[in-house]
Parts: structure tokens; C-alpha cells; sequence
């Protein structure tokens, strides 16, 4: 089979006393996509930066096209043909694409010269891979998908023959990652070896050739993709057997807890984002909102809990009504029952460079038992935040480390932590699994279930349609604002599909 | 007196006044738009026209008082950026502390060497910078409008102040039209881009911290060569700090930059000029309401009048590689 693109042989790096790359040793064909997946915090992003001459290994060889070479840094791996897609964009979001794709490789000290050739080059790589982007539009002014595409040229302009992507569709709606994997179809099609490093199985195999599988810091396997399977792969990465789909008895609703009529909501530019939307959520049941990003899921969760105000509708929690056009409190809607984990954690569910134990009561600090008279009782929120830790399986198992250096899936887990042990009548949960390890999934996907049986009522907007067929008992399908169908979760996810891309019922799209 | 006679005078005070606050916008331009901040313009300011009064005395060249003013001041530019690049300081601590450093060092240095309480010794003609009459300025005085601009406007300036206005295209020209330019708008912006592209982000830096450092000796040079016979103490009397609020006013743009300064040079053209005269209406203004006004100027426009002024995204940050 093929000769390799890139060999790796020991690589071995530490960063203090974390040992993140564990003698590596690592083939890739030439000309195939090969995929790398692992936990975060497995070292895939560690060994991709020493590849690409970000860090400097401890020990180790990189050879490149079969010849040993020495990457000092991204100079180096450029010259060698390498070229990455970091998974936070390296773009200068006020400079135009030409300006971002020239910089660092401008030809000559006057830029005159160079911008022509870039132009000229532009067009040439637009052809050839079906990259359209305009060259003169300001990147903070794109669509993530067209940033990434950015990305992908800058890569190619410098001749790169082996692309590195990091978690390329962590940011990506499903339809820009559906586009992106034909992009990398293309380039391999025109010889190019990609890799891939991702921690969604989905994406392995659907575009890998070969899939290489990291865990805490050591490779762990390397396999065919056709020859493999998603849960031997998910065993590989988190080294037990994982249940991809959680189990569920079947739902006992009860009462309505939340009921919302004709809710209406507007964004900054005064554009409708939710639609005279209606629905009753009841204890003991789960109700998935689906749809692609950007059709109103976020604002109808965000008006729900008292976060942005509606142009119009009524709400009732409990059967008392919310002041969702007016001041909704989202501390008043916490005491009354309702908790929200927010999609966003790091912009709204948590403050980073706080402890852990400080996040663990962040938005209940004013409750008594937290509190010492005027003060805070730290010794009780430290407590407390231990008892949480050891229920959640929060690692590492330290209340006052800085919320930052936990990893997504732990960070997920503390917000979830917070909402949920408090007991709250109604649970709303934004992207509970975005950015979190397959291992936490299943925690996670388990945990919201024990809600339910409990007689929790919970409504759960996900954009992973897997994960909203999994845990719901129904499933409403928004679309432009609107709940365009409720469907039960046995509907086929073409079905939903349909739905979420906004044609209205399978008889259409048959035609 | 006849308004055109009026007009160009408070004009041609408004250049000179305006010069070197071009020049120590510029410098802060170049800096800032790196993702350094610099609050040390004034100090910076200040030590190079200490500088360039002691050597320009001793030698008795000007020439090489500029020269000492732009040394002097590029090595407290590189102590900032030691401070705020290599060990990733604070930048406003660190431009602070130059400037509290200069103040009192120049004084306690200045009575050592001259024993003249707190300035330099007057220079003698030689030894400062003259005035530059353009060709033809006295003929063409005669042509009515036209003639007296040209030789009092445009002609009889120091050379420093052409230099100044010429560094306004050039730096304008070096910013957007050279890889130089590119790469140090990139690095203020965004230095992880700068750094995955294969260029060195702190060399980077640097480079713009040294363009700051020889704009501001500059500037120096010119407050003790040009616009005085030498150094006094506290003499920059805040200039850094205006033209800081001139870059601010000027969205970090080199053209605006001269506008802004322009602007506040009028200001206080203005306030030498009519200090102690009744205006109309509105009568005698004390002195002290003049020359606060380019900082109430700037407080009032930046809250409403000239939108949102976004600095360098990067500014202020130290780049750490990520982990």
C-alpha cells in the first residue's frame, strides 16, 4: 500500500508533570484522509503541534516523504509541505482573505508584487479544489464555514501536500461540515494526505481511510476504517466498553410544569428568531427541540430562562406565569424551579478563572446554606463542591483548581452538577454534549434520564440529531423560528431531516 | 489687524505646536498597532530631549543631539519592551514607571552636569535646529492670498516639522503598503495568525517598539532643538499624553492621527493666543479651561461623536503560546 506521507517514531513530550505524548509511533499513506481521534485531553492536539513545529518534542523522529527532518518550527513544517487548520482560527479577522492567505508568505518587502500573484493563485486554487471565497471580503464579516475555508487556502497557497485539521467541525452547522468533507474529498482526490483529528466517531467514518486511536497521551491502536466499527472505536478511546445509546424505559408524563403560548422573540437587529412558537413540557418527560443551528433554538432557551426578553407570549412555570416580555428574573425563575444549563458554557454557564468549588455554587451563592451571615462559608461550598465532584466524576477531583483547566466534558459536568442538584421542577439544557468526550456522553446523556424517572420535566435543544432521537420521548423540529412538527422518536432521521431543512412533510420530498 | 494676517498666524503656531505631537502619535501608532500599549510616549519624549540638550550643548551639533535623542529614547522603548514583551509585564506598569523614571532622573542627572536648576544650558545658534525658508518664499510674497500662505504657512518651518508631516504619508505608506507594515498590523490584531505563519511574533514586537522609540527621540529633539534652546524640566508637559488621546481620536489611522493633532495644536495655539484676551460673548476664558480642552475634547467626542474606537485586539495582551 502506498508510501508514507509522514512517518512519527517515539515521539515522547512533557509539559511540566503531564506527560502528554507517550512514545508515539504513527504512519500515514499518502494520499489518504487519515483520522485521529481521542478524548480531549488525549494528546491528539500536543502531537499535531509537534508536527506542525509548535512545540519541540522530548524524544523522537518525524520523517516527511521517508527523509528524517527536524521541525524547529512552523517555518519549518511549511517548507516541508505542512500546512494546519487550527481548530480557534490563526486569522486576523479585520484584514481581507487575501491579506490573511498573503501573510507570512509575501513574496518581497513592498506588497504591490505579491498581492497580484496571490490573486492570480487564488483563483487558480478556487478552481481547482471548488473553494469559492472572495478574496476581498474582511474575515469577521464570513460565516465560520467560509473562515475555515480561509484556513484551507492559506494552507494550500504555501504548496502544503499534508493538511492538518484540528476538530475542524466543532464550529460548523452540519450542512458547512457536510461541505467541508467534500472539500477534503477533493484534495485527496488531487493527491493530498489529510488528517484528521476529531473526537466524533460520525466523522471518522464517514470520511477516514485510517483511523488512529489516541488515549491519555498513547497511541493506542490504528486501524482500517471499513475494517472497524463505532464501538470498537469508542472502546479504544475511553478503554472500557461505552454505551453509545443510553437505555430508557418509558416515559410516565404527568402534569404540565412549563407552558408556553404563542412566544415571539426578536435578536439585536430586530430580526423574529422565534416564531409564535407553543408548547407544554410535563414532569416525567423529555421533549427535544431539533434543527439546524441558527433556527431560533437558542433564543427560545434564552427567553425560556429569563436571559433575553420576548416581543410577545405568555409563559407558565408551575402554572404561574413567567414576565417574559418584561423583567423575567432568572434568579426568581431559579428559586421557583426552573434550571437552565446554557449552551454556551463559557460565556454564560461559567467563569473560567474561578475555582471549581466557586462555579459549583455560581447563581446559588445567596442561598443560606452557603452563607455565613454577610460572607460566603467557604468551608461549606468547598464541601459541597466535593460532593459534587465525587457524584459527577469530576476530574481532576480538585474544587479549587481554576475552571479553565478542566476539559470540556468536565467543565459540562460541573454546570450540570449545579442545575441538577438542586432538584428543579423543570430542566432546559442547551447543547449538553457540545465539546464533551464520548465517555462523558454517556454520563451526561444518563444523568438528564435519572431526571426524568425522577419526575423532572426537561427540554433538551440539541444540534446533534443522534443525541435528540436518544433521550427524547418527543421531538419538536423547529425551522426559521417556528416548531414546523412534533415527531416521536422512532421517527427515521430522514424524516427529521426533512423537517429540520424546512420542507414540510415527506410527501413533497418525494417529489 | 486684518484676518488673513490673523488666520496665518494662529495657523503657523498651530504646525509648530502641532509637530511634536505628530510625531509622538506616529510613534504610538507604530507601538500600539504592534499590541504594545504605551503610556511612556511622555517619557520617552522627555529623555530624548534631555538627551539631545546635554549632547547638543557638549558637541555643539545639533545633528548630534538628535542622534542622542533618538538612542536615549529607543533604549527606554526597549526597556518597555523587555517589560512587556519578553517578560510579559503590564504594559500600562511598565509605561507608567518610565515615565515617573525619566521625570526625576533628568532633573537630578541635569543639576549634576550643568548645575543650572533644573534645565540644560541655553544653546547657541549652532547647535539647534533652524529654520528652513523654502525657495522663493520672500518673491512670491507679493501674489496677493496665495504668496503670503506660502511664506508663512507653508515656508519658515523647522526641518523636523516637514519631517513630521512627511512621516504622515510614510507611515501610512509603510502600514498598509509593505510586508513590514502587514506583518505589524497582523501582530496587534491577532499573533497566534502571525506566529502559525512562521514569523516571529516577539521580534515582531520589537521591531514596532523601536519605530516608537526613534519617533518619539524625535519628537524629544525637537521640543529642546527646535521649538526651545533647550531642556527644561517637565518641558513634554503632557504631550505624551495628548497625542495618546490623539491616537485614540484617530482610530490608530496614521492620516486621522495628523488631523487629531492638528486639531489639538490649534487648541492650544488658540489658548496662547487669546489668553488673556475677552472673547466675544462669552469674555474672559481662564487659561487652565484652555488647555484642558483637548482631554475634555477627546472624553466627549470618544462618548458619542466619532463611534466606537476599537484598539489593536491583541493590544495590551502578552502572546503566550498556547497550552
Amino acid at each position: 500500500m502506498g508510501e508514507l506521507a509522514i512517518e512519527l517514531k517515539g515521539i515522547d513530550k512533557s509539559f511540566g508533570l503531564v506527560h502528554a505524548n507517550k512514545d508515539i509511533n504513527l504512519k500515514v499513506r499518502k494520499g489518504t484522509i487519515h483520522g485521529i481521534i481521542g478524548e480531549n485531553g488525549a494528546g491528539k492536539s500536543t502531537l499535531m503541534s509537534i508536527l506542525y513545529g509548535f512545540y519541540q518534542a522530548d524524544r523522537g523522529e518525524i520523517l516527511v516523504d521517508g527523509r528524517a527532518i527536524s521541525i524547529r518550527d512552523p517555518n519549518a513544517a511549511i517548507a516541508a509541505g505542512i500546512g494546519m487548520v487550527h481548530q480557534h482560527f490563526m486569522l486576523v479577522e479585520n484584514f481581507t482573505v487575501l491579506e490573511n492567505v498573503m501573510l507570512g508568505a509575501e513574496e518581497s518587502w513592498i506588497l504591490n508584487a505579491g498581492i497580484a500573484k496571490a490573486r492570480a493563485e487564488l483563483k487558480r486554487l478556487e478552481k481547482e479544489y471548488a473553494l469559492e471565497v472572495d478574496p476581498d471580503a474582511v474575515i469577521e464579516e464570513l460565516p465560520v464555514g467560509l473562515q475555515q475555508r480561509v484556513e484551507i487556502l492559506k494552507a494550500l497557497y504555501r504548496k502544503a501536500d499534508i493538511l492538518i485539521l484540528d476538530e475542524p467541525t466543532g464550529v460548523l452547522t452540519p450542512a458547512e461540515a457536510d461541505h467541508l468533507f467534500r472539500i477534503l474529498e477533493q484534495l485527496k482526490a488531487q493527491g493530498k494526505t489529510v488528517i484528521l483529528i476529531t473526537h466524533k466517531l460520525r466523522e471518522i467514518m464517514a470520511i477516514t481511510d485510517e483511523v488512529s486511536v489516541m488515549r491519555r497521551g498513547e497511541m493506542v491502536a490504528t486501524r482500517e476504517t471499513d475494517k472497524t466499527s463505532v464501538e470498537e472505536l469508542a472502546e479504544l478511546m475511553v478503554g472500557r466498553r461505552v454505551l453509545l445509546r443510553v437505555e430508557k424505559g418509558t416515559a410516565h408524563p404527568g402534569d404540565v410544569k412549563l407552558s408556553v403560548k404563542n412566544l415571539t422573540v426578536r435578536d439585536g437587529r430586530g430580526v423574529t428568531m422565534v416564531d409564535d412558537v407553543s408548547l407544554d413540557l410535563r414532569a416525567g418527560e423529555i421533549v427535544g427541540i431539533a434543527g439546524v443551528a441558527g433556527n431560533g433554538q437558542s433564543e427560545l432557551l434564552e427567553a425560556i430562562a429569563g436571559i433575553r426578553r420576548a416581543v410577545s407570549g405568555n409563559v407558565e412555570l408551575n402554572g404561574r406565569a413567567i414576565d417574559v416580555t418584561g423583567h423575567a428574573d432568572p434568579a426568581e425563575l431559579r428559586q421557583r424551579g426552573l434550571a437552565h444549563v446554557p449552551e454556551d458554557r463559557h460565556h454564560i454557564g461559567l467563569v473560567l478563572k474561578f475555582e471549581e468549588s466557586e462555579n459549583a455554587i455560581l447563581g446559588y451563592h445567596d442561598d443560606p446554606q452557603y452563607r455565613k451571615g454577610l460572607l460566603l462559608d467557604i468551608d461549606a461550598i468547598r464541601a459541597d463542591a466535593e460532593e459534587k465532584i465525587r457524584k459527577y466524576d469530576i476530574r481532576p477531583p480538585n474544587a479549587r483548581l481554576k475552571t479553565a483547566n478542566f476539559s470540556g466534558g468536565n467543565q459540562q459536568k460541573i454546570v450540570l452538577a449545579r442545575e441538577m442538584e438542586r432538584g428543579p421542577d423543570v430542566l432546559i439544557i442547551g447543547q449538553p454534549t457540545r465539546g464533551v468526550d464520548v465517555g462523558a456522553i454517556e454520563f451526561i446523556h444518563k444523568r438528564i434520564i435519572e431526571m426524568r424517572d425522577q419526575g423532572k420535566a426537561v427540554l433538551l435543544v440539541s444540534v446533534e440529531l443522534d443525541e435528540i432521537r436518544a433521550l427524547s420521548d418527543r421531538i419538536l423540529v423547529m425551522f426559521a423560528g417556528r416548531v414546523v412538527g412534533e415527531r416521536s422518536p422512532d421517527a427515521s432521521e430522514g424524516e427529521l431531516g426533512l423537517l429540520m431543512a424546512g420542507v414540510e412533510g415527506p410527501k413533497e420530498a418525494a417529489q | 489687524m486684518d484676518y488673513l494676517q490673523l488666520f496665518l498666524e494662529l495657523a503657523q503656531s498651530t504646525v509648530r505646536l502641532s509637530t511634536p505631537l505628530i510625531l509622538a502619535a506616529l510613534a504610538g501608532l507604530f507601538t500600539e498597532r504592534a499590541g504594545v500599549f504605551d503610556i511612556g510616549l511622555e517619557g520617552k519624549m522627555l529623555g530624548g530631549a534631555f538627551a539631545a540638550g546635554c549632547v547638543a550643548f557638549v558637541a555643539q551639533s545639533a545633528m548630534a543631539g538628535l542622534l542622542a535623542a533618538v538612542v536615549v529614547s529607543v533604549l527606554l522603548s526597549l526597556v518597555h519592551g523587555y517589560a512587556s514583551i519578553t517578560q510579559r509585564g503590564n504594559q500600562i506598569v511598565s509605561g507608567v514607571a518610565i515615565n515617573f523614571i525619566v521625570a526625576g532622573a533628568t532633573v537630578i542627572l541635569g543639576e549634576a552636569w550643568f548645575h543650572q536648576g533644573g534645565r540644560t544650558p541655553a544653546l547657541a545658534e549652532g547647535a539647534r535646529f533652524q529654520v528652513i525658508e523654502l525657495p522663493f518664499a520672500e518673491a512670491l510674497r507679493g501674489v496677493p492670498l496665495l504668496g503670503p500662505i506660502y511664506a508663512e504657512l507653508i515656508s519658515g518651518h523647522q526641518a523636523l516639522t516637514y519631517l513630521a508631516f512627511l512621516m504622515v504619508p510614510a507611515s501610512w505608506w509603510i502600514l498598509y503598503r509593505t510586508r513590514f507594515g502587514l506583518r505589524l498590523r497582523a501582530v496587534g490584531e491577532n499573533p497566534g495568525a502571525v506566529d502559525t505563519a512562521g514569523i516571529s511574533v516577539i521580534w515582531m514586537r520589537y521591531r514596532g517598539v523601536i519605530c516608537c522609540g526613534i519617533l518619539c527621540g524625535i519628537a524629544g529633539a525637537y521640543l529642546s532643538l527646535a521649538a526651545n534652546a533647550g531642556w527644561t524640566k517637565g518641558m513634554t508637559a503632557g504631550k505624551g499624553y495628548i497625542a495618546l488621546a490623539a491616537l485614540i481620536f484617530a482610530k490608530w489611522r496614521p492620516v486621522p492621527v495628523m488631523f487629531a493633532c492638528l486639531l489639538f495644536g490649534f487648541l492650544d495655539a488658540f489658548a496662547i493666543r487669546y489668553q488673556s484676551t475677552p472673547l466675544p460673548l462669552i469674555g474672559k476664558v481662564p487659561v487652565q479651561l484652555m488647555q484642558a480642552l483637548p482631554y475634555i475634547l477627546t472624553v466627549v467626542l470618544l462618548a458619542g461623536f466619532i463611534g466606537k474606537a476599537i484598539p489593536p485586539r491583541a493590544g495590551g495582551v502578552p502572546y503566550v503560546k498556547e497550552r
